[in-house]
């Protein structure tokens, strides 16, 4: 028997939920639609419960919308999420992207935007949700993005892995930029191959779009591939030089860098450091610092911390986090604010291999 | 389907970020605001707090730091330190959004 997709369906307004209700059942894939009216409700249901998608109204009393999607984003990244909104507000759809939702739709009013809804919540039910890239079954963003090029394709990749999102332009066949994060151009485009699965959507081509890659799309896409395989341990033993560099030194050589550290998972975790006296008390003045600025997300409904930048007349500091890694860099104080950024992104770009 | 229109509610505000600022001193008082009086007070202290905590043990750690810059995708929040106290800016970002909808 043929499996339902099942919905979520969150608005303090037992109303809409019920007319809302009855359209969505009607779509073709006879989904099972159950509904919560309060954002405390809709995280009990989520865990006792496995849904494909949840459509949540960003206006909601006591825990609003945006908070209750930044908290699924970050406990069930491979749901489907949908921000619903009566408000044309740019900085509400700006927010709810930066949480990492598939898709913000101001409530439809008219026929025709039913019609548009509904095929797109169709069309995101659609999508295969199990392992590689949603979207084009059993293929990996690779393929996805040769297959752009090698057609002559022009169009932006949105690709989306749990919370972040990243972006590849290609005009006419050829790679135009990329963007995940702070990172841009060629290391964007790295980081997000580096990602190992996730989603992507098509979106229209903006050909005034920057050029920042130059390469060709099969150098990028190979040396990608090497610099994966090389991280994976694929290198045969013979072929590795006697003397490897470390990662951190690696990192350590960038520009006006005192110092780096870097800690895995949470407190007691792995702590690495280069350049530092005394680790300890800096790990933890880190540490305590992401915990501190993580805690405030969801309150804030800002989208997951990014970074911390630092400034003093001794030196600058970032704190930042990649691949479930923390890193604390020291900086000289020589360096301006903007320097500091640039420099930071060199070094999460260095890491990305 | 214009019958959607007919459901319009009155909705409990949505929490919006504001623009704007204000100065705790070193008890962590709120001394001066220019934000909305719609962004909770309660935000306001644990903000401050986790600043002032921020920037007093970054000192213990012999990391004195006369600013902090915490990012994050729809917000930007700069912490000046003030002689114990701390002045704090808050500034929504609107960061590249798909051209769609979808």
């Amino acid at each position: 028997m043929e499996r339902r997709p099942k919905i979520l369906l969150a608005d303090d307004d037992p109303d809409l939920l019920a007319l809302y209700g009855d359209i969505l059942t009607q779509l073709p894939s006879r989904p099972e639609v159950q509904t919560a009216t309060t954002g405390v409700r809709t995280l009990a249901m989520l865990e006792s419960e496995t849904f494909q998608l949840l459509i949540c109204d960003l206006r909601m009393p006591k825990m609003d919308g945006l908070q209750v999607l930044a908290i699924v984003r970050r406990k069930y990244p491979q749901m489907r999420t949908v921000a619903l909104t009566a408000e044309l507000d740019e900085q509400l759809r700006s927010r709810a992207y930066a949480l990492g939702v598939d898709l913000f739709w101001y409530k439809p009013g008219t026929d025709q935007e039913t019609r548009m809804f509904m095929a797109c919540i169709e069309s995101l039910l659609g999508r295969e949700s199990e392992g590689g890239f949603r979207g084009v079954q059993s293929k990996s963003l690779m393929d996805i993005i040769q297959l752009e090029c090698i057609s002559q394709s022009s169009s932006v990749l949105r690709i989306s892995n749990g919370p972040r999102t990243g972006k590849i332009w290609i005009l006419s066949g050829e790679l135009l930029d990329a963007e995940a994060g702070d990172l841009r151009g060629e290391a964007a485009l790295y980081k997000i191959l580096s990602w190992k699965g996730g989603g992507f959507e098509t979106l229209p081509a903006e050909p005034d779009q920057p050029r920042t890659i130059f390469k060709s799309y099969n150098a990028l896409l190979l040396e990608s591939a090497q610099a994966l395989d090389e991280s994976r341990g694929a290198v045969m033993p013979e072929e590795r030089s006697a003397a490897p560099v470390s990662p951190l030194t690696q990192l350590s050589q960038v520009e006006g860098l005192e110092f780096v550290l870097t800690m895995k998972g949470g407190p007691g975790g792995e702590q690495v450091a280069r350049g530092l006296e005394n680790p300890e008390r800096m790990g933890e003045w880190a540490r305590q610092s992401l915990e501190r600025f993580r805690s405030l997300e969801d309150r804030l409904g800002a989208g997951p911390l990014e970074q911390i930048e630092g400034f003093g007349l001794q030196r600058h500091i970032t704190l930042a986090s990649q691949d479930e890694t923390d890193f604390c860099v020291g900086w000289k104080p020589s360096l301006t604010q903007d320097q500091v950024r640039e420099m930071m992104k060199k070094v999460l770009a260095l890491w990305a291999f | 389907m214009g019958l959607l229109k007919i459901f319009s509610k009155p909705a409990p505000a949505l929490l919006r970020l504001p623009s704007g600022s204000f100065t705790v001193d070193r008890k962590g008082t709120v001394l001066t605001s220019t934000l909305p009086s719609s962004f909770p007070g309660s935000l306001v202290k644990e903000i401050s707090r986790h600043v002032r905590a921020a920037f007093s043990e970054a000192a213990a750690a012999q990391l004195p730091l006369t600013e902090l810059v915490i990012n994050y995708p729809s917000l930007k929040i700069t912490a000046r330190e003030l002689r114990g106290g701390v002045i704090i800016y808050l500034a929504p970002r609107i960061t590249g959004l798909p051209m769609s909808q979808s």
